[in-house]
């Protein structure tokens, strides 16, 4: 691995082959996540976009092929990833504060620290006041909130996340969406994002990887540009995002039944 | 005002009709062996004030309380194993499903046969009783843990005993209670009818001797007693768990 590849990408992807019995559900996926960018993965359901984050994340093993994280191949899951669920995986007997604090719990830093850890993370997501709330008290944009501080506090360089905005309503989604595009700016870390929305990830995307099914291969990669230093609102009607959206559309009305 | 003790109410009135229906039933003279509601409280109260009740609770619960003690901690154990191993489950959950099926009062000649009449057969038959609905009960919730609490406790390097204490053994402990709640009340049953079949002691003993001498008001009190500490205690195991499981509980909370 040479000096320049592994400054540039986060997370490379080669080869990877994954199947399921018979059914082969990646083939021959390769594929680059830039450091400091937010990358989606988009395409119809059942292209494999899930099967990919979780190999990412070491969740799943590859058929064969390899993945690597700043250099280093994945065996499982690490230090360096962290992962927002689309149903939030939180967990409903423990408060906000431990919810967020788990994954440092599980990583044994003591009490005080993690608490203390968490509690600046639940402020940055604006759930300051709810620390002691239990998550059926709370709303489903809330709870992928407390999702989203969990992933934040363990400090990995990599954040996963599993279509994170479909069990929200749509206004909490486009807010997500605004702040996600904060979070890519000030945070210095690389996002890999699945959504099977077309506008949801021109949105918020540096570079989106474009995957047909049946086998799933990466059929297109695009790097929308020119309108991701204009503020939110005005991003939604300018007309290379809209050129865009058609686009990826074009490509994809085929695979549609 | 009305509508805050209305439960309250409603609980109270129900208990009236029950006790009320039966009190006119045994007036009316359904057999001469069925005492009204009230002798019954009255042979309640005679055996509370001589004392007998709580010596023949102290002999009826030595072998509930060993057996239960005994079918929660093997019960939940086995129970947490098969719901993580498929290779245990088949090896042992067609034993549980066997005994929980199999009738019970049939097996007590064998079981006297083997252990004899004395505590040991007694708390056989609460095992047998109570364990196979923990067992079963503590395996399904286990098996049942949502994959992605799971996949979270992995994602962010949960160990394997991390993942059992943290997630599982929480996420099951709502239905593992349940099936100790259960399991408790089958241990009743057990209990009772040990003593009925294998020797009268206890409680047992009291209801025997007072059908051998047709005095009926102090058989049903005996009866009535075992009911009504049997719901007392199940409503305690309640308590602990609504005590210990806060979160879990989402809204509605019977008591």
């Amino acid at each position: 691995m040479d000096g320049i590849m592994t400054t540039t990408h986060a997370v490379e992807v080669r080869n990877v082959f994954k199947n399921y019995g018979d059914v082969e559900a990646l083939h021959d996926l390769s594929l680059d996540f830039p450091k400091g960018e937010l990358t989606s993965l988009l395409g119809p359901s059942g292209c494999g976009k899930t099967t990919l984050l979780k190999i990412i994340a070491g969740l799943l093993p590859a058929t064969s092929g390899e993945v690597f994280v700043n250099g280093e191949t994945v065996t499982g899951p690490g230090p360096d990833r962290a992962f927002v669920f689309q149903d939030f995986a939180l967990l409903p007997w423990a408060s906000v504060l431990r919810n967020v604090a788990f994954g440092l719990e599980l990583r044994n830093v003591p009490k005080s620290e993690r608490e203390a850890k968490a509690e600046k993370y639940i402020a940055d997501v604006g759930l300051k006041g709810f620390e002691h709330k239990y998550p059926h008290q709370l709303s489903g944009g809330m709870r992928q909130r407390v999702g989203l501080a969990r992933a934040l506090s363990v400090d990995a360089q990599v954040l996963l996340m599993d279509e994170p905005f479909s069990a929200v309503d749509e206004q909490t989604r486009r807010k997500f969406q605004e702040d996600l595009l904060d979070l890519v700016q000030n945070e210095n870390k690389t996002f890999i994002f699945v959504t099977h929305s077309i506008e949801e990830a021109v949105y918020v995307s540096d570079q989106i990887a474009l995957l047909l099914p049946r086998p799933s291969r990466v059929s297109e990669i695009i790097r929308p540009g020119g309108f991701r230093h204009k503020d939110p609102d005005s991003i939604r009607r300018d007309s290379e995002y809209l050129d865009i959206v058609d686009d990826i559309w074009k490509s994809l009305r085929t695979y549609v039944e | 005002m009305f509508l805050r003790y209305r439960p309250l109410l409603l609980k109270i009135l129900s208990t009236v009709l029950i006790f009320g229906a039966w009190e006119i039933a045994g007036r009316a003279g359904v057999s001469f062996a069925f005492p009204t509601f009230l002798e019954s409280m009255a042979a309640l109260w005679g055996l509370t004030v001589e004392g007998t009740i709580f010596t023949a609770y102290a002999e009826t619960l030595k072998p509930l309380a060993v057996g239960i003690v005994i079918s929660a901690f093997i019960g939940i154990g086995l129970g947490v194993w098969i719901g993580l191993s498929r290779k245990f489950d088949w090896l042992v959950s067609p034993i549980f499903i066997v005994m929980q099926s199999a009738p019970l009062a049939a097996l007590i000649p064998l079981l006297i046969m083997v252990y004899g009449i004395g505590l040991t057969s007694k708390v056989f038959v609460v095992c047998i009783m109570a364990m196979p609905v923990i067992v079963l009960n503590t395996a399904g919730a286990v098996r049942n843990t949502p994959v992605h609490l799971i996949e979270m406790g992995q994602s962010f390097l949960g160990t394997r005993r991390d993942i059992i204490l943290k997630i599982i053994m929480p996420s099951a402990s709502p239905i593992i209670f349940a099936g100790l709640r259960l399991g408790v009340s089958a241990g009743f049953i057990g209990a009772i009818l040990a003593e009925l079949k294998i020797t009268p002691t206890g409680v047992g003993d009291i209801i025997t001797y007072s059908r051998s001498i047709a005095d009926y008001p102090n058989m049903y009190a005996a009866i009535f007693s075992i009911i009504v500490f049997a719901v007392l205690f199940l409503n305690f195991v309640e308590r602990i768990e609504n005590f210990l499981f806060k979160g879990n509980n989402k809204e509605l909370v019977s008591d």
